[in-house]
């Protein structure tokens, strides 16, 4: 792995201001780490920002969950105050990788790196999420741009992920029985006044899947969804699964989501 | 280049790293700890798997610098007297080890496993050692040995 600067930002002020465009913030590190030493990615200075203590920890209000952008996979899945309010958010986040993983990964590198295969950008889409930065808020919806690309700007640091708690919701993935991503992966989610049906793993970047939502809003049972053939032209095809068998799985995942919801 | 300073096996130590150094190059070439194996370096098959302020971490994954100030459990941190460890002992008696190069980091995963849950059950086991690849037992005796152990820890 090439050398560069490491500095442990004290607050989220003097992170973003070490900030270039020849730097990468570090929390958990689970795919930076993995990416300087492969030479995929180089960077100048590495921010790493785990030891700001506002980054991390979760919070219940009456209508949402917020989770600071630093909290780890693992607080996440044993948090007694998600398992109630939002069960299919903390089941999420047990499923991601290994323990391992899951003792240093984090939400807001998750997010921030937007993996077409990543489990927690299908939770945003599914449940309304907002991002908050050190500089905005950001609806889920405008927030992933395409394949490991994000509404982030330079010096641009999530603080935290606030969801919106749906009175359902599930999520499906079918994982890469190595990685653990999902090959394809479904969390659906029922609001009061809307559906989501937010599929990751199956094209080159996290999306709602409309067609499946407005069936599902007009009749929230997997029976609406049965049968539907979904457009493979622009899904993932590799060596796991072809674009017209990940077609079959998103339904597939979809109506199981349904029916545990 | 930084100090990193760590409590490595109960001992504190005190080294001059480059900031690129990697915990588990740190371990083996700083403080000569080889007991922590290398076996991907690409954070799939956990041989080099520490203990990091009490939970497991793969420490190819992990930057000596970002761990700065923490407690790290190595294999060689396990035994009290010259006395191996429950979980060494029942690896051994169960045969849970052929050639042994997965085997500290299986051990140190399990270990952590049985802190968080005293009795698990085979499939808890097998899902906890998903980050832990072992090409030769079949895992079998592996989950054997982590069941014994659990009676005895």
């Amino acid at each position: 792995m090439k050398d560069f600067n490491y500095h442990s930002a004290k607050d989220s002020k003097e992170a973003s201001k070490l900030a270039s465009s020849n730097s990468a913030f570090l929390a958990g590190g689970m795919t930076t780490i993995p990416s300087m030493k492969l030479g995929l990615a180089t960077y100048k200075d590495l921010i790493d920002i785990k030891n700001i203590k506002k980054l991390s920890g979760i919070k219940v209000s009456g209508k949402s969950v917020i989770i600071g952008a630093a909290t780890k996979h693992v607080e996440v899945a044993n948090s007694k105050d998600v398992k109630k309010a939002i069960p299919s958010l903390s089941s999420l986040a047990e499923g991601i990788g290994d323990p391992q993983v899951r003792n240093r990964g984090t939400i807001g590198g998750s997010i921030a790196n937007n993996d077409p295969s990543a489990d927690y950008p299908s939770a945003c889409i599914a449940l309304n999420a907002t991002i908050h930065t050190n500089e905005r808020k950001i609806e889920a919806s405008k927030f992933f741009k395409g394949m490991f690309e994000t509404a982030l700007k330079k010096g641009e640091l999530i603080e935290a992920v606030e969801f919106q708690i749906p009175e359902k919701s599930s999520y499906q993935k079918h994982p890469n029985p190595a990685s653990r991503y999902a090959v394809v992966g479904v969390y659906v989610a029922k609001h009061k006044s809307d559906v989501n049906v937010a599929v990751t793993g199956a094209k080159s970047c996290v999306y709602n899947d409309k067609e499946m939502a407005k069936a599902l809003s007009g009749n929230f049972s997997s029976s609406s969804i049965d049968g539907m053939d979904l457009d493979s032209s622009d899904m993932n095809s590799d060596i796991h699964a072809s674009a017209e068998y990940r077609a079959s799985l998103v339904v597939t995942q979809a109506k199981k989501a349904v029916d545990a919801c | 280049m930084g100090k990193i300073s760590l409590e490595v096996n109960g001992r504190k130590v005190e080294k001059e790293a480059s900031d690129n150094t990697l915990l588990s190059t740190f371990l083996r070439e700083h403080l000569q700890l080889t007991g922590t194996h290398i076996g991907c370096d690409t954070s799939q098959c956990g041989a080099c798997v520490v203990h990091v302020d009490g939970n497991s971490l793969k420490s190819c994954t992990a930057l000596a610098a970002d761990v700065n100030g923490s407690k790290v459990t190595t294999i060689e941190g396990l035994e009290t007297n010259g006395k191996m460890h429950p979980m060494q002992e029942a690896f051994k008696k169960l045969h849970g080890l052929q050639c042994g190069f997965c085997t500290p980091g299986m051990v140190m995963s399990a270990v952590d496993l049985l802190q968080k849950n005293k009795k698990p059950s085979d499939t808890e086991i097998r899902d906890w050692l998903e980050g832990n690849i072992c090409r030769c037992t079949g895992y079998q005796n592996i989950v054997s040995a982590v069941k014994e152990a659990a009676t005895k820890m």
